[in-house]
Formats: C-alpha cells, structure tokens, sequence
C-alpha cells in the first residue's frame, strides 16, 4: 500500500472504462493533436514540479552563507526570470499552429446544431441544393471528411462539446460559432453541454455517431425518406389525438411542428431525453407523463391524463419508427 | 520636549496615562460596537471573513457528498445550482478580498508605525457594509432563494426574470453593496500606504507587506468598478427591461462576460498577491536574514498587476475568438507565469542564503507553494487555447483553480493565522496541532483536487448536480469526496487550536525573532498602537537600528503624547516620508454603521423591488454621509502647529494634494472613472457588433442641442468652482461663494440637460441596446451633476458656517477634484451622445 505505484494502478484502473466521452480516448484529429499537447505539458509540468522540489529542499537545508548575495541574485535572474521566459516562448510558438482551425472548402457538410434548455436541434446541410435534414439529440458525421459545425443557441448560452472529437465551442443567442473537425475513427460516442445553462445542465447530452464516408453518405440519403414504422397504429392515433405534434414533428406524417425535439426516426436513437436514458418503452411513457421528474426544468409540458397504457402505445410507435 | 525629558519615568507614566485615555475603547452593550479602532474592526472582519469561509465550506462539502456516487439523488438539481453558485461567490466576495482587507487593516498601522490608519470610521463602515451585505447574500439559502446562475452570472440565463427568479437580484445587488464596501477599503489602504509611513520610511525601505497592499489595492481601484458598471447594466435589464445582454433587441450576452472578466481575472491575483506578501512577511524571519532581491520582488508584484489586466479573454478562449485574439491573450496568460516565477525565486533564493528556523508557519507557506505551484503549471496548460477547448469547463479547471486559490490564498492565510496569531493575541497557537492539521489539509487538497484533473479529461463537464454511472468516473468522485471530508476535518483541528488559544498563556514578544516594525507589539498590548512613533533607517529596524525597541517603548521617537485629548497620527510624503503634518483622526461613532445600514436598505428594498422603501434608504444615507463628513472631517484645529518631539514642529491641518482627505478623494474618483468606462466600453462595444449603430429608426440619438447644453453647464459649473477655489485661496472669500451659488445652477441645470436629451427625442430604452446604453450613460452623467451640486452645496454650507476659510480649504480642494472628473465624464459622455452619431 506504501507503493505509490499501487495507488498509480488504482486510478488507471478507475479511469478505464469510459471511452465514450474522454479527451483522452479520441477519435478526431482535432482531440489527438489536443492529447498530444496534453501530454507534453503533463510532462513539462511535472519535470518542473520536481526540479522546485529538489531546489527547496537543498535551499532549506543549506547552511547559512552557502548561496552569497550575488548568486542568489543569478538564480532569480535566470531561474525565475529568464528560464520561464525561454520555455514559455518556446510553447506558444509550438502551440500557435494548433489555434488556425483546419481548412474549408465549399463542398463540405455543414452540421447546424442549436442548443436549447436542454436538448439540441440538429439539421444536416449537405452541399447542393437539397432540402436540410433535421434531427435532434443525436449527430452523425462521416469519418475522414471535413465537417463543419456551425452552432447557435435560442434561449441562453450552451456549449457542445465531443471530448472525443475535439475541443469545445459556445453557442451564445446572436452569434453563429464555427467549429471544424475531421473524425478519424468510426464508433458511438457522446457529447454534452459544457456550459452552465440552467437547471438540467447536467442532462444535456447527445449522442455522437461517426460513420464510414460511405454509409453516411447511405444513411443520409434514407433518412430523407419518411420514417417506416407502424403507421396508423393505436401509438400514432395517440400521438395525434394528444396533440403531440404541436411541438413534435415525424417526417413523412403531418406533424412538422419545429418546437420541440424532432423525432423522425426516433427508433434508431440510442438514447432519449437528450442522451440522458435509453430509450426504452418505460422511459419513454413515464417520461411522457411527468418530463420533469426525468429532467428538472425540461420544458415540455407533463402528460398525466394519458394513461399509462396509452403512454406505452405512443411509446411503442415511437420506437417502430426506423 | 527633547530625548532628555524621555528619561524621566514619571514623565512617560503621565503620557501613557493620556495616551490610555484618548484611545480608551468605547464601553456598553451597544457602544462597544461603535469602536473604531482598527485592531478591534480589524478582528471582527477577519472574524466574519472566517465565518464565511467555513460557511461556504459546508456549502462544498455538501456538494461533493452529492457527487460521492453517480446519479445520486441527495440533492435536487435546484438546490446543488444555489449551493455552487453561492459557494464561488461567498468564497471570492465574502472571503478571500474581505480576507485580504480585514488582515490588512489590523496589520497595516503596526507595519507602519501608525497609530490607526488615516479613516477609522471609513474602515467600520466597510465592516458594517460587508456584514450586512454578506449575511443578506449567504441567508438567501436557507429560503430557497439563493443565487443559482452560477458565480459569473452569464446572461442571458441570469438576465430573463422567465429563467431565474430573485437569486439572480440578490447577488448582483448585494454584492455590489460588498463591492462598494471593498472599494471603500481600498482607498483607505492606499492612502494609509502613501501616506501614513513612519518619517524614514522611503518607498524603497517599505515593508514588502505595504508594498503589496498598494499593488493589490490599486488593482481592486481599477477592477471592481467594471464589475459594478456591468451589475448596473445587468439591474437596468432585470428590473427595467432594458437590452443591453438580449439578442433579440441589439444586446449581447459577450459584453457581460467581457466586463465580468476584466474584473475576474484580475481577481484571482487580488487574492493571491496578499499570500504572496504573507511569506514575504515570514520567509526572511525564518531565513535569518534579509529578503534576497527586494527591488526585484517589488517589480514583479508590479509587473503582475499589470499584466493581469491583460488577459482576461483566456476566460472566453470557447467563445468563437479570431485567432489573433487567442494568440495574444494566450501569450499575455503565459508570460504572467514569469513575474510568478520570479517571486517563487526570490524566496527560495532567501532561504537558500539563511539560516532556515523551520517552524509551523514555515511548513504551512512551504506547502502552500507546493500546491500553488501545481496550480501555476496547470495554468500555463489551460493558458494555451487549444489545450483550453478541452479543458475549459470541465473538471480540469476546478481542479486547477482550487490548487491555485488553496495553495495561493487559503494555505498561505494559515501560515499568516499561525505567524500573526501571536501579534493579535499574545499566544501562539500549538504547533503539534497546527501539523497535524496541516498533514490533513495539504493530503486532503491534493486527494480531493488531483484526481479531477483527470476526470476533467475524462469528460466531466463542471456544474452537474450528477453524472450517469456509465462514464466510470464514480472512482474518481469518490476518491475527490473523500479528501474533501479529510480537509474539511484539518479545517476542524485549526478552528479547534483557535478555540483553545485563550486558556493558554502569553507568549514572549516577538516570538519568532522577527525584524520588521510590526513585532514591536507587545503580548500586553494597549490600544494606542504604537508608543512612538519611529524613525526608520532600515527595512528591518527591529535587526538592524541599535537599541531600536527601547526607544520606541520609551517614547524617544515622534509623538509621544496626546497632550490635547485626541488621536493622531503622523502624515508624511508619498514618496520619501518626511513628517507633514500630525492629523486627527476619528474616534468611535455610530455615524458609520448607520451610514452602512441606510445604504443596506437601499440595495436590499431594490432587491424586492420596493422602490419607496429604497427611495428613503437613499436619503437617509445621504443625510448620514453629510452628517459624518460635517461633524468628523477638515476641522479647523485649535492650534496651527504642536511640537512632536526633537524640536519638530508639525501642523495640524493639511489641504490639497499633501492630504490623505484629497487623495482619497482622487483614488475614489480613479475607481469612479473606471466604472465609467466600463459603460462607456459598452457604447463602443455594440458599436462594433451592429453595421448600423445608432439603428436607422434613430439615427439622431439624443440629438446634438440638449448634450452641447448640458455639456456647456458642465464645463462651466466646473470652471466656476475652480475660480472659487483660486479666489477663495487669496482670501476672496465673498467672491467664491458666489461662484460656488453660480456653480450649483449650473450642475442642477447640466443635469437636467443631460436627462432631457434622450427624452426630448423619445428613445425607449427597452427596444434595443442603442437607446439604453445612450440613457444609462446620460442618467451616470447628470447624476454625477446632482452629486457635484451636493458637494458644492456642502462647499458653500461649510464657508458659510465658518468651517471653512482661505487657510483651511480642504473642503473646496476636495470637491474641486470631484469637479475635475465630473467635467471629463461629462465630456466624454456628450461627446459620445451627442456628437458620435454625426461621425460614426
């Protein structure tokens, strides 16, 4: 237990299992040059820590008279002076490259993402003339392809932030942020809101979904479809009878209604509530009936006369919707 | 009276006895209160400092237990939002600046040689100030009312009354009430820098702590006042509707986190300079020896100062900056790390040359340098903005940020608690508890903030209430937790050491050996500060001028008597302290605390919104601000001169710029200027955010006819009343009251003038930034004119009462300082209203 190498393994061994949201399991080139730097500071850092230490010790135990007045004097010139000035030069000058975002051209996919309190609306605007693609919660980009998110924020300010992906970047009412990445891994992974935007800060998530250029080239070419699912049954009757699509829209029915998350294939999400559960058919009819008891402050308003029965039909053909 | 008469015991007795008497503390229930003395305000605000600090620890500690264990549901998302908005903001406003002034306050005079500092009465009403606004700020808790926004306050989640309820007023009104009251200390700490040494006592033999006190106070001069124009704009938005925040009508949000940050970052080296000072302050006595490097340690803390006004934007690196934005400010964050480093070496280089005497004091600063030093590292990270995309708002800077404000600040508090203690109480505190807590305390910083680092890495965002279990960060919170719980039980032991001081006995005097002025103090220690006031040769009198303690204690240096029946203090130049004068200063009086309370109740009615109630706070401190200054201030003594020992004789009335009165005055008014640009940042702010500002539909502004009238008046107001100071200093007295009358119209007049402006031409501030940023401009401006009628008026009332004539001006000099920067608002203003639009 003395070890400090034991206690070393010990946190290794906490830290294992999350590769989903870590800056430090990445799966964009943006996060790898950013771990990269990381770990050379990390490094730095801890050579620095060490020569203090080794200085004060050998400074309290030295006799009296044994560093004179001028030497004392060289050693802050150089040590606290000039030697912090020749390293930290020597970062910035090493860091400033990192700072120019990577290059764009015209043809290359725009991902719109609009925080709200407290989930994300998502359109896909591919170049071209067609019509964007709107989704939520969940964003899906192609690996080894410039994609550019351009990010905005209705009600107050939010910040989106892939760990694994690359760094993050506010999203302030008024103002179009841009944030250019490249994925270079193809695998699930998790985003959340890093800024401090009300009660459910810490229910903002979404999933991340990076796919080969080729299937997501597919994938989005199906989605414009309409959602196959079990069209006209009791779930769908539901939905419509309670007004669902008043703040919902399902692409391919005729709810199209832009105010609350869109839910067009909602059944190939991974999550819901803003990646806060899975998206299973209890989540979903209790989180129908009472949202804020899942999330303090979500703004969609509780159902409590639809039954629980009829939640779980509505839950139902929320799901089938593929 | 010469060194000779000094021989005569009976003498000294006789002079004690006169001494004793004139500082004799108020006695009673209730008049107890009143005291004024800075050894005994000095307590009670380290004493409330402290009780806010353990306060906001519980807060942590709650939160931490709340994050023990993933998704734990102890606490609700709404209570965990007040706990750390509430934590952050006690802890930096409640805390660590009140800390800083309340220790600066009890040591200053002794540092100095001073009997109290220049304004004992300014000291007790920022003590009253800061209890009343403290108390009012950390109850709101227990009514579910507390702030929730978090302690920067972003709008526009903080501004839209829809998304937060009263919290949001409680903390912008009453911590402006704190800050008026953190201002206020300032200016008493500069002037009794400046102004206050002791005759000898040159710029350069300052005691570093005193030099420190003047960098930190001049910082909190130029970076609160942003802060308090930002809370103006932030109150008109909540309580009035104006944009200046809101997207959707011309605002934006960035101009609050711009204003917050000016003030924010330099912040955090308002409260770590002091620690700084503490170990300036203990490494020499512990060393044996002299500072190593003063000149150089005195410029850093300069160059610190400076530079830290400099990169506030690294708290916005996330905000979609242009690159040459990041790489300045990235590059202004990194070099702040080399001043740091210089002062880190100072110390280690005077240990390295001395004769080390560790001690429990010593181990505290040596642990604290540890931690802050990881702190600083982690600085320089998050100091280059890439590395900062990852890190910002994650874990990784509430790590990095508590390494920092524990290692530089809280730590370095305890080894100024374990150093000073014996100073204020005449006890030490027990060294085997004072390690034993300090094992606690440093395991326990590390134990809780290391492993965040790495959670922050990990994707821990900061501000959740809670985290899924399926991010595998459990581990690490629990670790965190638990160290938490380890510090908080160290903080337990040193409050129980506290505790258990008075049942101990005295400790010799000057227990550590020390050399600097302050240790003169005596375990018995009597109410009068100093016995003598000395003349100093050294940076250390108590090591290197002969005989030095004696001749204090027996009264052989300056003012060893109090042969009228009041209290004094010697004031001498800015520069080299040669004596001036011998000032009075003021005695307890209930005059400040009700000052305090009446100007409480005008932020706490305007929290409620009960504008009436508000209306009459307001004019109750008004009346007792006049009160105070009628009866207290620039009182014609009742002798020109009296001798102060060596055949010196000083006078007892100063005027203009040789008195602390006038340079308070111009400080407050350095931190009233500030504020102003602050606001007048915001005009060009949005000026450089819209293509068409003014917008279209009111392209003429205020027009140019009532701001060129009112700017006139001003002008003109200003010159008159600086004709009557010139004449009235020839003996003119009839003619400068008469300009004086002239001067009050023309304020009231370029007042109103500056108001009608805006109003003639309609501008409804509440639907767009434009029209409320020309209106709050305009109602700063013409409320400056109401004030500068108030202070012209007291001018006049005090000629015409006889406490005022052409060899005691003090009044009229004062106010024509006010004057002066009334007239450079002015223009400011109205050329920005007014003339601006035409060339824009």
């Amino acid at each position: 237990m003395r070890n400090p190498w034991f206690w070393l393994l010990v946190l290794a061994g906490l830290t294992a299992c999350n590769a989903e949201q870590s800056t430090l399991h990445v799966f964009g080139a943006e996060a790898r040059a950013v771990r990269q730097m990381a770990l050379l500071l990390t490094i730095g850092a801890a050579v620095i820590v060490t020569i203090m230490t080794v200085l004060y010790v050998r400074a309290v135990r030295a006799p009296e008279g044994k560093l004179s007045h001028d030497r004392g004097m060289r050693m802050v010139l150089w040590m606290g002076a000039i030697g912090p000035t020749l390293i930290l030069t020597a970062l910035l000058i090493y860091a400033l490259p990192a700072m120019r975002p990577r290059a764009t051209a015209p043809g290359d996919l725009v991902v719109r993402v609009d925080g709200e309190q407290f989930w994300w609306r998502v359109a896909y605007d591919p170049a071209g003339d067609l019509s964007p693609l709107l989704s939520a919660n969940e964003v899906r980009i192609p690996v080894g392809r410039t994609v550019v998110f351009e990010l905005t924020a209705r009600d107050v300010i939010h910040s989106f932030w892939i760990p694994g992906l690359a760094g993050k970047m506010d999203m302030i009412p008024g103002r179009t942020n841009r944030l250019v990445v490249q994925a270079e891994k193809s695998g699930r992974y998790r985003g959340v809101c890093a800024e401090f935007c009300g009660l459910s800060h810490a229910l903002m998530a979404f999933d991340v979904i990076a796919m080969d250029a080729t299937d997501f080239d597919a994938w989005l070419r199906r989605s414009r479809a309409a959602s196959a699912g079990a069209i006209a049954s009791r779930g769908e009757t539901l939905f419509d009878a309670h007004g669902c699509g008043g703040c919902h829209a399902i692409r391919g029915t005729s709810h199209d209604a832009r105010i609350g998350p869109d839910l067009s294939r909602f059944g190939e999400r991974r999550t819901m509530g803003a990646g806060i559960m899975p998206p299973t058919s209890a989540n979903i009819a209790s989180f129908i009936r009472a949202p804020q008891d899942a999330k303090p402050g979500a703004r969609m308003p509780a159902f409590p006369q639809i039954s629980a029965a009829d939640a779980q039909a509505i839950a139902q053909y929320l799901k089938g919707l593929k | 009276m010469s060194l000779h008469d000094q021989d005569d015991p009976a003498l000294r007795a006789a002079q004690e006895e006169r001494l004793r008497a004139v500082w004799k503390p108020p006695q009673g229930l209730f008049l107890r209160w009143t005291d004024t003395n800075n050894n005994r305000v000095g307590v009670w605000y380290v004493l409330t400092a402290f009780g806010f600090m353990l306060f906001a620890g519980v807060l942590a500690l709650i939160m931490r237990t709340q994050l023990a264990v993933p998704d734990n549901e102890l606490v609700s998302a709404n209570s965990f939002n007040q706990l750390f908005t509430l934590h952050g903001s006690m802890m930096m406003f409640l805390f660590a600046v009140p800390m800083f002034e309340a220790v600066s306050i009890i040591l200053l005079p002794q540092l100095l040689g001073a009997r109290d500092l220049p304004f004992p009465r300014l000291s007790a009403f920022g003590y009253w100030s800061f209890l009343i606004g403290g108390v009012f700020v950390s109850g709101s808790i227990f009514f579910n009312a507390a702030p929730d926004g978090g302690w920067f306050m972003y709008p526009p989640l903080t501004t839209r009354t829809d998304l937060s309820g009263l919290g949001a007023d409680i903390w912008m009104l009453g911590l402006s009430f704190i800050e008026v009251s953190s201002v206020a200390a300032a200016v008493e700490l500069i002037v009794g820098v400046l102004k206050c040494r002791p005759p000898g006592m040159r710029l350069n033999l300052m005691p570093l702590y005193a030099w420190y006190i003047l960098v930190v106070a001049v910082m909190i001069l130029f970076a609160f006042p942003p802060l308090i124009a930002g809370d103006i704009l932030f109150e008109m938005e909540r309580l009035l509707d104006w944009s200046f925040f809101d997207a959707n009508r011309g605002g934006d949000p960035l101009l609050w986190q711009h204003l917050f940050w000016i003030f924010g970052h330099p912040e955090v080296y308002i409260i770590f300079l002091p620690s700084i000072a503490l170990f300036a302050m203990l490494v020499p006595t512990f060393a044996n020896r002299h500072l190593l490097g003063y000149p150089w340690i005195v410029l850093a803390a300069v160059g610190t100062a400076f530079l830290s006004f400099g990169l506030w934007v690294h708290h916005m690196f996330t905000t979609g900056l242009p690159k040459i934005s990041l790489a300045f400010f990235s590059a202004a964050s990194e070099a702040v790390a080399i001043p740091t480093g210089v002062q880190i070496f100072v110390f280690i280089a005077t240990l390295w040359a001395g004769r080390v005497t560790w001690s429990t004091p010593l181990l505290y600063a040596t642990g604290s340098l540890a931690i802050f030093v990881i702190g600083g590292l982690t600085g320089v990270m998050v100091a280059v903005a890439p590395f900062d995309w990852q890190a910002h708002d994650s874990y990784f800077i509430v790590a990095h940020l508590h390494y920092v404000l524990i290692g530089g600040t809280l730590m370095p508090l305890f080894a100024g608690l374990y150093y000073y203690w014996p100073l204020i109480t005449g006890k030490k505190l027990s060294d085997r508890l004072g390690r034993v807590a300090f094992w606690m305390l440093f395991a326990g910083a590390n134990l809780t903030f290391f492993p965040m680092h790495l959670s922050g890495l990990m994707g821990m965002p900061r501000r959740v209430f809670t985290y899924p279990a399926e991010l595998g960060l459990g581990g690490l919170n629990l670790l965190s937790t638990a160290g938490a719980y380890l510090f908080a039980a160290g903080v337990a032991v040193i409050c129980v050491d506290l505790c258990l001081s008075p049942r101990r006995s005295k400790a010799q005097r000057n227990p550590w050996n020390a050399g600097t002025l302050e240790w003169l103090a005596h375990p018995d220690d009597e109410d009068w500060g100093i016995r003598s006031v000395p003349l100093i040769e050294s940076r250390y009198p108590i090591w290197d001028q002969p005989d030095f303690v004696r001749k204090v204690d027996e009264g052989r240096f300056f003012l060893p008597d109090a042969e009228e029946g009041r209290r004094e203090t010697i004031v001498t130049t800015a520069l080299d302290a040669r004596p001036l004068a011998v000032i009075r200063l003021g005695t307890p009086s209930v005059k400040p605390m009700l000052t305090a309370i009446a100007l409480g109740g005008v932020f706490i009615f305007t929290t409620y919104h009960l504008y009436w109630a508000a209306l009459v706070c307001g004019v109750a401190t008004l009346a007792c601000t006049l009160w105070w200054l009628w009866t207290g201030t620039a009182e014609i003594p009742e002798k020109p001169c009296k001798p102060v020992g060596h055949g010196i004789e000083l006078p007892l009335y100063l005027s203009g710029p040789a008195a602390p009165g006038w340079w308070a005055m111009f400080i407050t008014m350095m931190a009233d200027a500030t504020a102003f640009s602050g606001l007048v940042f915001g005009y060009f702010f949005f000026w450089t955010r819209h293509a068409d500002f003014p917008p279209a539909d009111m392209a003429n502004g205020p027009g140019m006819m009532w701001p060129m009238i009112a700017l006139i008046a001003g002008l003109v107001g200003w010159l008159a009343t600086i004709a009557a100071r010139n004449i009235h200093a020839r003996g003119g007295v009839a003619r400068a009251r008469v300009l004086l009358a002239c001067g009050i119209v023309l304020s009231i007049a370029g007042a109103g003038a500056g108001l009608a402006g805006p109003w003639m031409s309609g501008l409804d501030p509440q639907v767009h930034s434009y029209p409320a940023i020309v209106w709050t401009l305009a109602i700063w401006t013409s409320a400056h004119a109401g004030v500068a009628a108030i202070m012209q008026s007291y001018a006049l009332a005090r000629s015409l009462a006889g406490k005022m004539d052409p060899h005691h001006d003090a009044d009229l000099r004062n106010v024509s300082v006010y004057m002066h920067f009334y007239a450079l608002t002015a223009i400011v203003t109205y050329a920005t209203i007014g003339l601006f639009p035409e060339v824009a």
